[in-house]
């Protein structure tokens, strides 16, 4: 480090109280920024659980349909007329659908039920325990072990329980990559068997999963599924329109926006302020290292550097904290949703260097002005 | 090197525009010699420090110039006169000006770490000056924690550090008492200033004039008179 940037460096920490502050102020930004795009990843993550899980490279549903969790069942043509079109290798139904579980304590608990395609059990979960065959067993079910997983009273292969008044046997343990959004458990099941214990429409289909002969026969599929009055969308597309949905149609992109618009503008009103007096109390020595011969583009440096190096470490201490809140969270809730993303961490470093900058702005700017006779003058 | 230090040269300087202008210094030339202890002193509001700012290279002048190596320093770039500053000309401000969050030896190797000197270099040859100023064992106290006349020394041991040919210092004694103030004047004039060195002294302070080889006066802006060894050598009209 070169000596002009050492003494940057004690000028700022040996001033203990400003300093404090202003790595107060932006590390609380930071965390409270982090902490909110966070936990909403979190629940964008959340609500694609299903999609995610399941694994299909193609999705067939209503058009009206924003997420898995709320789907319109189809009518079975569409899955003949599916399985025809050029360039489809395969397509299976899927059902989601809610129940009422019992469990041998009496107490009732709802769950997430995916019925699999008899005949494939396209989208099955990783086994933990158990065989996938098993599913086909008299009033096979298997629970994934999630973070909801507990809710079912920790069930072991051969628990028994009811659902929607039928009886349910646990007959594996199954993996899955996320935890749905409504903290609620998932078990899974044959599609037969998930429409004959859960009240249904007409129609049971709800989704149909497509798998293309190639990637390049994707389009013309989308577009046959269009001539029908439905929509073909791949993993990502879903995914997306799932999240566009949270972020964009529930409240919960815009009360996210608002909460992380505002932890920034306290970040940057703190630090903004802190670092401006700490340059004004400081003007005269930077007026007197303007006399003695520092030349202006000195100073700039050690201005950029004193708000680079406080924002570069509020930035680390304040991700470090919100890390370590969710780990202490995590530990207490099983289910809690958030999670650092990597764009969460670009985000809130664009957000500290926007603080550092500003601050860096209004203190060079005094700086500058200063001149070397005002400190004659006294 | 001539015998000059610093020539001033018909130096005018005024401040503000219309019915506010007022003029601060108004023609004023002299010189400035190696060995000499040069004093400007004058009432306040007589031009004294607008004077030393525009010979120092801090302010400019609307007229005149200010030599030094034989080159008018009002030529040169800003950054060309920062490095002059930096290298021929050290500052004792009235209020000292030490940085309170640095040490002592680290306000005095600040010259030195603007000239690019290495960090752990810096802090040995600061010590060296605070020896000469009697307070090395004072270093790694904050200026806060000196007295008055110690951070008077501070400040010189900092403006001397850079070797510099012209040492400015403005009301040198002006927060001591009568007793300090000798001893900094008389610590100046036996072990600071010396054959390669010019020493100006911007005071109102009448208790340390006998120390001074020319004491040059201003009044209302102007050089109304120099006076050497006691004696009034000229008077400028």
């Amino acid at each position: 480090m070169s000596g002009i940037l050492k003494i940057a460096l004690k000028l700022l920490v040996n001033d203990k109280s400003k300093f404090t502050a202003l790595l107060v102020g932006i590390t609380f930004a930071v965390f409270l920024m982090t902490m909110m795009t966070s936990m909403f990843a979190g629940i964008l993550n959340r609500s694609a659980a299903p999609v995610l899980n399941i694994g299909a490279k193609i999705w067939v549903m209503d058009p009206a349909v924003n997420n898995a969790t709320s789907s319109i069942p189809m009518p079975d043509y569409i899955l003949s007329t599916a399985r025809s079109i050029n360039g489809v290798k395969y397509a299976v139904p899927v059902y989601f659908g809610n129940a009422l579980v019992k469990l041998k304590s009496g107490t009732y608990q709802a769950a997430n039920v995916v019925g699999l395609d008899d005949a494939t059990l396209y989208g099955r979960p990783e086994m933990l325990e158990g065989k996938i065959e098993d599913i086909y067993a008299e009033n096979a079910f298997i629970v994934s072990k999630d973070a909801e997983f507990k809710k079912l009273e920790n069930p072991k292969v051969g628990t028994e329980f009811e659902i929607n008044d039928h009886r349910g046997q646990v007959v594996g343990l199954a993996k899955v990559a996320s935890s749905g959004l409504f903290g609620i458990p998932t078990l899974y099941t044959t599609l037969n068997r998930a429409i004959t214990y859960i009240p249904s429409t007409r129609f049971t289909t709800s989704f149909i999963l497509l798998e293309p002969k190639s990637e390049a026969d994707i389009p013309f599929i989308q577009q046959q599924i269009h001539k029908l009055g439905y929509q073909a969308l791949t993993e990502n597309q879903f995914v997306k329109k799932i999240t566009d949905f949270y972020t964009y149609q529930t409240g919960v992109g815009m009360n996210v926006l608002m909460m992380t618009a505002i932890s920034f503008i306290v970040g940057l009103s703190i630090s903004g302020q802190t670092f401006y007096t700490f340059i004004l109390e400081n003007l005269e020595r930077f007026g007197a290292l303007k006399a003695i011969g520092a030349k202006g583009s000195e100073l700039i440096s050690m201005i950029l550097f004193q708000a680079s190096f406080t924002s570069i470490l509020g930035y680390g201490l304040g991700v470090g904290m919100a890390s370590t809140f969710m780990i202490l969270a995590r530990l207490r809730l099983p289910d809690y949703a958030a999670q650092v993303t990597f764009n969460n961490l670009i985000l809130a470093f664009v957000m500290v260097l926007i603080i550092a900058g500003f601050s860096s702005y209004i203190g060079v700017r005094k700086v500058l002005q200063i001149q070397p006779f005002d400190i004659f003058r006294g | 090197m001539g015998n000059v230090a610093i020539e001033a040269k018909g130096l005018v300087k005024w401040f503000g525009e219309g019915e506010a202008k007022t003029t601060a210094v108004k023609n004023a030339s002299f010189e400035a010699n190696f060995g000499e202890l040069l004093y400007i002193v004058g009432p306040s509001g007589s031009g004294k420090t607008t004077l030393l700012s525009m010979i120092s290279g801090i302010l400019k002048p609307n007229d005149g110039g200010v030599i030094v190596e034989g080159k008018n320093l009002w030529d040169m770039s800003s950054d060309a006169i920062a490095d002059l500053r930096l290298n021929k000309i050290g500052f004792v401000f009235q209020d000292y000006h030490l940085f309170p969050r640095l040490t002592t030896v680290e306000n005095v190797a600040i010259p030195l770490i603007l000239k690019k000197m290495e960090w752990n270099e810096a802090i040995n040859v600061a010590l060296e000056y605070l020896e000469i100023v009697g307070l090395k064992n004072r270093a790694q106290l904050q200026p806060v924690k000196l007295s008055g006349g110690e951070q008077q020394r501070v400040a010189i041991a900092r403006a001397i550090a850079g070797h510099p040919d012209i040492l400015i210092f403005d009301e040198p004694t002006a927060s001591l008492d009568g007793d300090t103030g000798r001893k900094i004047v008389e610590f100046i004039k036996t072990k600071i200033l010396n054959e390669q060195r010019c020493v100006i002294i911007v005071t109102h302070d009448s208790r340390i004039y006998e120390y001074a080889d020319t004491i040059m006066k201003m009044e209302d802006g102007k050089i109304i008179g120099f006076e050497r060894n006691g004696a009034l050598k000229g008077v400028v009209a």
